[in-house]
């Protein structure tokens, strides 16, 4: 009878154990499998070219995408210079200053405002900016992007800021400090390394949105004519390339697929190294 | 350990006339409270607190946990203030001035404060005994370079530190961190010290340095001290005030406290029959 229950519950423990392991293989070699299949498709059709020429007319065959990493670069930086001051200020009001009930009421807020869907936020980004200047434009792609990355940049520095041991805000206001020198001659620096990397993986986490460009930056197949104007994207150009129906065009999506998804890995490890590093005061 | 000069106090047999052990009557009092009340929402955490704290001396707390005795040190900085939902009643008196209505800030920079964890910011050793007078307006290098070389001597931590100091505070070991905060509170001149058991996160060598540290510095400051090591208070302190329950039982000589206390309390205390 005892061995009767011991080999079924060993034979139940193979079972569970296995079923979990082919799950753990699955779910990483789903990533291998899009790693893998990027760069077979991406990495051939990747050349010099592709970072220096711009797109070829339709019809004829080469040409690169430069205009559109460019592009990339640039409605990101708009993207960052809204997102990050916004909502890192927001995050230290929510760490720092604001009581509870208020705390809870943003915060709420904060996590409706990221569960909003990207295209809604595109219409919006469309609404307050394309309409008002009549053309689609960097400016409208930045905004719509910077939208999306204020509800994690609040959240991230708002849990940075929250591990920072209370016992050095006491050590600064004990030598005279004010609240505000407290907070931003101490309380963040302690935080620096971790809110550095939040942001970059903010930035990652939306660099490869494409739903909120199609009608804000719109595209564009030359050098784009300053910030106001229709500028070409990386994701919104793989769309575009994409639903081509030209084979070299796939092939340029494919390589700009792998080139957008290596930057973002970069940001990704180039964060992750730095939390790593970070002064351990800011892990106590 | 057998050289401790106040341990003796603890023996019976040992004790001096109870002429000496009275406090010197002729010193002026840096800091007195007029029946203090503290409360944490309606908890009353401090009852009725009234004492004075005399200029250049050692006065300790002594009490079991929850006593009240960091409480009360943490209403003579204010730091109770950056609670929430905490309310005083009473007066304090810095230099006869009212305390609890002058700048907060001010306050703090003429009241110091050392905790019980040291402390240090994610900053170098430099920056972090700089930080008080930077905060307070103090840009001149070569101020803040004097006033850090002297902190640092003050707290005895020079020699250990002077080549490092642009290494961050937390490669420190724990002892150095406690005197680098001792230092840093010291950099802005501080007429009054309070210390939060400033060595029970420490090991006997480095508590030690600090007791020796601390009866140098009441040459220059005052010093409270809230301790839960009673051969601490009887080997630094001049007064020894006794807390319990959140009342002040009683605040005397040091020798007295622990030798011929007033109070049944204060005595089942000090020679361990409490509770």
């Amino acid at each position: 009878m005892m061995m009767e229950i011991s080999k079924k519950r060993r034979a139940i423990n193979v079972v569970m154990l296995s079923l979990s392991g082919i799950c753990t293989v699955l779910v990483v070699g789903v990533l291998f499998f899009i790693l893998g299949y990027l760069l077979i498709h991406g990495a051939r059709s990747l050349n010099w070219d592709f970072f220096t020429k711009l797109p070829k007319p339709a019809g004829e065959t080469g040409g690169g995408m430069a205009n559109a990493i460019v592009g990339s670069a640039k409605v990101l930086l708009i993207a960052m210079s809204i997102g990050v001051p916004l909502g890192f200020l927001a995050g230290v009001y929510l760490a720092e200053y604001s009581g509870r009930t208020f705390a809870f009421i943003l915060r709420y807020t904060v996590d409706l405002l990221n569960g909003v869907p990207s295209i809604v936020i595109g219409i919006v980004a469309y609404a307050v900016v394309v309409r008002p200047m009549k053309h689609f434009s960097a400016l409208a792609g930045g905004v719509a992007l910077g939208i999306m990355m204020i509800p994690i940049a609040v959240r991230t520095t708002e849990e940075f800021l929250r591990a920072v041991p209370n016992a050095m805000r006491e050590g600064a206001m004990a030598l005279g400090a004010t609240k505000a020198q407290t907070v931003f001659t101490v309380v963040v620096p302690a935080a620096v390394s971790g809110l550095t990397s939040g942001m970059m993986l903010n930035l990652a986490r939306v660099a490869g949105e494409t739903a909120p460009l199609l009608f804000t930056a719109l595209g564009n197949m030359f050098w784009a004519k300053g910030w106001l104007a229709p500028i070409a994207t990386l994701p919104v150009m793989i769309y575009n390339y994409a639903i081509a129906p030209d084979e070299d065009l796939h092939q340029q999506a494919w390589a700009a697929g792998f080139v957008l998804l290596s930057l973002i890995l970069l940001v990704n490890i180039t964060a992750r190294m730095i939390i790593a590093r970070g002064p351990a005061s800011s892990r106590r | 350990m057998a050289s401790y000069p106040g341990q003796q106090a603890l023996n019976p047999t040992a004790a001096l006339p109870a002429e000496t052990m009275q406090p010197a009557v002729q010193t002026s009092n840096k800091l007195s409270a007029r029946n203090i009340n503290f409360f944490y929402g309606s908890f009353q955490a401090l009852h009725d607190i009234s004492l004075d704290i005399p200029a250049n001396k050692v006065t300790a707390f002594i009490g079991p946990s929850g006593c009240g005795k960091s409480t009360f040190l943490r209403t003579m900085n204010r730091m109770n203030e950056a609670l929430r939902n905490t309310r005083v009643e009473g007066e304090l008196l810095l230099d006869s001035r009212a305390l609890l209505e002058m700048d907060v800030t001010d306050v703090r920079r003429r009241v110091g404060m050392v905790f019980q964890k040291s402390n240090p910011f994610a900053k170098s050793i430099f920056d972090n005994v700089a930080y008080g007078l930077r905060v307070n307006g103090i840009r001149k290098k070569s101020v803040i370079e004097e006033a850090v070389e002297r902190s640092l001597t003050h707290a005895a931590l020079w020699t250990e530190v002077k080549d490092k100091l642009n290494k961050p505070a937390s490669a420190l070991s724990g002892g150095q961190q406690q005197r680098l905060c001792i230092a840093r509170a010291l950099a802005v001149e501080p007429e009054v010290l309070l210390l939060d058991e400033p060595c029970s996160a420490l090991d006997p060598i480095a508590t030690l340095k600090i007791e020796e540290l601390l009866f140098q510095l009441k040459e220059m400051t005052t010093i409270v001290i809230v301790t839960h090591n009673m051969q601490q208070a009887a080997r630094l302190a001049d007064l020894t005030g006794f807390f319990l329950l959140g009342k002040l039982i009683e605040i005397d000589g040091t020798r007295k406290i622990f030798q011929n206390p007033k109070k049944k309390e204060t005595e089942d205390y000090v020679t361990g029959r409490f509770g």
